[in-house]
């Protein structure tokens, strides 16, 4: 199959591998080589998709990742369709398959295309000031925007594609493959620095790669042959790595950068299995040096968006290195010499040029009279005033300018065209600078923004476009002198390097061309993704809005997914123009990463599923699930919540759970308790300066609960402390709390006491915690260690024994959470599962139940046993849950004891612990809802809320723990506790329900 | 993100640390002597500076050792990293 717009001399392209890809559902044929874009303009189909607001035809209009229109959604599989592509930026592969974006039913015929008609109707800030009012009508406005707009297609399905990150660390940076790329990456890995060269297209050498004209030279070679050969030679470079494919997304403080490698994108699927797909690069580098070049700016004039309208650049780059015409009759409008390559390219491979329309008076320049030679006309001082074709640019209507600019004179004049080039000058892509903090300065001669050199956050320098330099020459003399200069070098091999090349003289910006029809008539669009004209940001002006990133917001100028990488700059300059402002003290819009959009998946690299985070499990954790444990995540933790026995409901496993480690025995699965060793000569008197009460008393062997605040008095955490010896304790943590706790106890002891005498290590996961509960659990510890003496004599209640089990050393409290007679077994990690079942073994006759989180929470409610961070909340001081007690009130000072009176915290209206009973001893309460006194209030003064509620298998009746304004003198006093459809009676109570001897402790 | 330069350990990335405030706020050694106010300005009162602040930083990540940091919080450049009891390097 020949294609007749083909050009087949081009290197770039593949000729003898033909892919084939369907676009729309219609099957058409490429070259390896091709972008979607080049693929199909070589099928001459410019129409390619409808704009977001007027659903306008749009076409093709660039070759790169600036392209407004030519958006499209990569394949229809659920999981793996990607909306948003760009044409322009995504390489052909067998048996791609591409969507329009944006149209509705079709692209040729699109309802939504009615909006064009109603244009009038529909001006800047036409969605704020139409939907905002009535409120009760924006569901149906906003099914009406959904329906007719939006952007592609999000995949329903799970994405299964595997994605990667890379840490890289180099001496230099280079971002960008250009000419000037070339040099600096040539220029630094030659000068011993290990060198990152990054570009987003899949081979090297940016436009001067396919750059083949007279007009420039280097060392008398074409400028594509000299480059050809300097990427050949630095690709030997050792210490030089180059990635192509990789885009630069983002440049952050101390030279840290990201970068999307594209891996596997144009590969076929088939080719793809197995393979990751993208990989994000974070990258540290000493110095960077952005070599980003520059992007071609558009012509604002009337009906400017037509499909067959292209950056001149652009068609110069289908011709010249995709070999593919872009039309047959081609015009180019210009303001600048650029245009005049395009128009040499376009006419050595054979294209005929209607005309040249030029808004300046003249130009000599070299590549202006080579272009004359070719007896090419061009209209001088003219501009185009309109353009006819629907769905494909047909004419062009030209007018000559006025001596001032602002109008046009003379006769109109109509030319037939079937695609035209628009060349508006040159932007500098200063994105990289900005986000990395560097502050911009304004050329006026040429309207760019340029990176200011004096105010420029980290080690980095910009060349060649990206910094202002669009003449070959100046690029290759600047971009080697800066590179010497930055990265100290004395001599380089372009020292003597012999550049020709065509130079610019004339230079004419109009940013809004005039038409002959008054604005209001005309269509000049701005930002041809979101169709905000420029009739539009005048009338965001005329409204009042002056700040550049209103007027952004207000007409959306600049907020597509190209962000206005485009137009921004007329938008810009249409702003100072009509406000009379100097353009460099307008400043820009802030450019925000990433400079091109990145996939979810390459953030999140390999951070998802299990691997989201990490999973803590406890040595017994095989057992729990052996015995269908359902588990409860506490923290990173996995912990066994209940164990439910022939299809029980929650609630009935814990009050089977319970009822048992009160009435039998029960075991829990402690180990997650946080452990910290703490050994040295002062390591008493660190306890004392931690916890409210006082440690020096306490005997080698026994064991405290200790409270720990916060310097401003309140409940941080709590536990329990063993002394193993004279210099040595082990402190238990909340689960939640132990990495906390460890950190503010290090922080003390490093910042506030360095002289004490203290080591603090975390032992958490090397012992595991057996906690075995209930009036038989003495019975089963004589059995697993027959050994030790647990009489009440010698192992009272609050004391520790070091033993033995088969050998292996062990440390047993006797400590309860529960109120009943409980041990803990404390073993190294290897041996607890072995142990845990011992246990097991050993109570069979005493139906030992296994017992979870959610029964461990019951009991100690039962008991009035506070849960710090569930009826605590970081505003509760010892006193507000009612453990004065705990407080050494003849300690000198411990954390937080200054607080304690402070006007605040004495109030006698905080909010304390209180317990509850319903009236009706079947309700249970909900936590976390709130009490009050006087239903017929309003508002209603809500004086507390509800921390902890079960129902008490133990008590047959419901119980609950809650926090009250004055909660102390409440006892005894009736409350509401409203809920939805009814209010439970409640009455205030003492927190200890069961047991208030506490006799079952030596039961 | 910033680069660090631990002094215990050098160059670490900022992920790596914590950041624990603004720098030499002594506890007072007598808390029970202090009024309210003196008390609530040792508990509650901080700087936020824009422009140079010194800081206390931890190594939480790597050798868990605290020191102070001077630090630009306006384009977080740093000047200077010193350990803790040592003197600033600069004027406070
Ligand atoms: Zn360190």
């Amino acid at each position: 199959m020949t294609q007749e717009l083909r050009i087949n001399n081009k290197k770039f392209i593949d000729q003898t591998n033909r892919l084939s890809f369907k676009f729309n559902g219609e099957k058409l044929y490429g070259y390896k080589g091709d972008t979607l874009a080049s693929a199909l303009l070589a099928n001459n189909i410019h129409l390619v998709g409808r704009s977001f607001k007027y659903h306008r035809p749009r076409g093709i209009m660039t070759c790169g990742s600036e392209e407004p229109n030519a958006i499209v959604q990569i394949g229809n599989d659920p999981s793996l369709t990607d909306p948003n592509v760009r044409a322009t930026e995504i390489e052909l592969y067998e048996g791609l398959e591409a969507f329009s974006q944006n149209c509705w039913p079709n692209v040729k015929f699109d309802i939504g295309g009615i909006n064009n008609l109603l244009s009038p109707l529909l001006p800047a800030g036409f969605y704020y000031k139409t939907f905002m009012w009535p409120a009760s009508f924006w569901e149906k406005y906003e099914f009406f925007i959904r329906h007719s707009a939006g952007l592609g297609k999000s995949p329903t399905k799970p994405d299964p594609d595997i994605y990667d990150h890379k840490y890289y660390h180099c001496d230099v940076l280079v971002v960008g493959g250009g000419i000037s790329g070339i040099m600096a990456a040539k220029l630094s890995a030659g000068n011993n620095n290990e060198t990152l060269l990054l570009d987003d297209k899949n081979i090297l050498g940016g436009t001067t790669i396919y750059q083949n004209n007279d007009c420039f030279t280097i060392d008398d070679n074409h400028t594509n042959y000299w480059l050809e050969k300097e990427i050949k030679n630095i690709k030997k470079i050792k210490n030089l790595t180059i990635k192509t494919r990789t885009s630069l997304a983002a440049y952050h403080g101390y030279n840290y950068l990201l970068a999307k490698e594209n891996i596997t994108d144009h590969l076929s699927p088939d080719e793809r299995k197995g393979k990751i797909r993208q990989r994000l690069w974070k990258i540290r580098a000493k110095k960077v040096i952005i070599a980003t070049g520059a992007i071609e700016r558009p012509l604002i004039f009337n009906n400017n968006d037509r499909p067959g309208i292209m950056l001149s650049s652009a068609i110069k780059k289908f011709i010249d290195f995709y070999g593919v015409k872009t039309g047959k009759e081609i015009s180019l409008f210009t303001n600048n010499d650029s245009a005049y390559e395009t128009a040499i390219s376009l006419k050595k491979s054979g294209v005929n040029i209607v005309s040249i329309i030029d808004i300046r008076d003249e130009s000599s320049s070299k590549i202006v009279k080579e272009v004359e030679k070719h007896n090419i006309k061009i209209y001088w001082k003219h501009t185009i005033v309109n353009t006819e074709g629907y769905r494909r640019i047909s004419f062009i209507e030209i007018m000559q300018l006025s001596d001032d600019g602002s109008g046009v004179i003379g006769k109109k004049i109509k030319l037939k065209t079937d695609c035209l080039g628009i060349s508006g000058g040159w932007t500098p892509m200063v994105h990289l600078f900005t986000q990395s903090g560097g502050k911009l300065k304004f050329r006026s001669d040429d309207n760019v923004f340029l990176p200011d050199k004096n105010k420029t956050p980290s080690d980095q320098i910009s060349i060649g476009s990206c910094n202002g330099d669009f003449d070959i020459k100046d690029i290759i003399l600047n971009s080697n002198k800066y590179v010497k200069t930055f990265l100290g070098i004395e001599n380089s091999p372009y020292d003597n390097i012999k550049v020709e090349s065509s130079k610019e003289e004339k230079k004419k910006n109009i940013w809004l061309l005039p038409s002959d029809k008054p604005i209001g008539k005309t269509k000049p669009f701005l930002d041809f993704q979101n169709d905000s004209t420029a009739k539009d940001v005048k009338l965001a002006l005329r409204e009042g809005f002056k700040s550049i990133e209103h007027v952004k917001r207000y007409t959306t100028t600049g907020m597509g997914t190209d962000q206005g990488k485009l137009s921004n700059m007329h938008a810009l300059g249409i702003i100072a123009e009509t406000t009379g402002t100097n353009m460099g003290e307008l400043g820009t819009t802030t450019f925000r990463p990433p400079y091109t959009p990145l996939t979810f998946g390459a953030i999140v690299g390999r951070n998802v599923g299990e691997f989201f985070d990490h999973t803590r499990k406890t040595a017994m954790h095989n057992w729990h699930v052996q015995n269908k444990a359902q588990f409860e995540n506490v923290g990173q933790w996995k912990r066994a919540w209940y164990y439910p026995k022939n299809g029980e409901s929650m609630y009935d496993a814990v009050q089977r759970e319970s009822k048992a480690a009160r009435e039998s025995v029960g075991i829990l699965d402690a180990s997650t308790l946080g452990k910290i060793d703490i050994q040295g000569t002062d390591a008493s008197e660190f306890l004392n300066r931690v916890y409210t009460n006082a440690w020096s008393k306490l005997a080698i062997g026994k064991c405290r609960y200790g409270l720990m605040l916060n310097e401003d008095g309140m409940v941080y955490d709590d536990g329990v402390t063993t002394r193993l010896g004279e210099n040595h304790y082990i402190m238990t943590t909340t689960t939640g709390g132990a990495a906390n706790v460890l950190s503010k106890l290090e922080d003390y002891l490093q910042t506030e006491w360095p002289e004490l005498d203290v080591y603090l290590t975390t032992v958490t996961d090397h012992f595991s915690t057996i906690s075995i509960c209930g009036p038989n659990s003495k019975k089963i510890l004589s059995k697993v260690i027959p050994d030790l003496d647990i009489s009440d004599q010698n192992f009272p209640h609050m004391s520790f024994k070091n033993s033995k089990i088969n050998g292996i050393k062990c440390r047993v409290m006797r400590i309860s959470f529960t109120g009943e007679h409980s041990y803990e077994i404390n073993i190294q990690s290897n041996y607890a599962k072995n142990v845990w079942e011992m246990c097991m073994n050993a109570g069979k006759d005493y139906n030992i139940t296994p017992y979870g989180t959610e029964t461990m929470h019951l009991l100690r409610a039962e008991k009035g046993f506070i849960i710090t961070g569930q009826d605590t909340d970081g505003t509760m001081t010892p006193s507000d849950l009612q453990m004065d007690w705990i407080i050494g009130k003849k300690k000198f000072d411990f954390i937080g004891k200054r607080s304690l009176y402070r006007s605040d915290t004495i109030r006698d209206d905080r909010k304390q612990l209180v317990g509850l009973l319903t009236d009706d001893p079947k309700e249970i309460l909900e936590e976390g809802a709130q009490i009050v006194e006087k239903l017929d209030q309003k508002p209603v003064e809500m004086l507390g809320h509800v921390t902890s509620s079960y129902f008490s298998p133990n008590l047959n009746k419901s119980i609950a723990l809650a926090v009250m304004k004055s909660g102390k003198k409440l006892k005894g006093k009736k409350f509401f506790v409203p809920m939805e459809n009814k209010n439970i009676n409640v009455t205030v109570t003492d927190t200890v329900f069961f047991d208030k001897e506490n006799k079952r402790l030596n039961a | 993100m910033f680069i660090i330069n631990c002094p215990y350990c050098g160059e670490r990335d900022q992920t790596e640390f914590s950041s624990g405030g603004e720098a030499h706020i002594v506890r007072p050694k007598q808390p029970t002597e202090l009024s309210d106010d003196e008390w609530a300005e040792f508990l509650f009162m901080r700087k936020n500076i824009k422009g140079i602040q010194f800081e206390r930083w931890n190594h939480s990540h790597g050798c868990r050792k605290w020191f102070n940091v001077v630090r630009d919080t306006s384009n977080d450049k740093i000047h200077a990293v010193y350990k803790m009891g040592e003197k600033p390097p600069v004027n406070k």
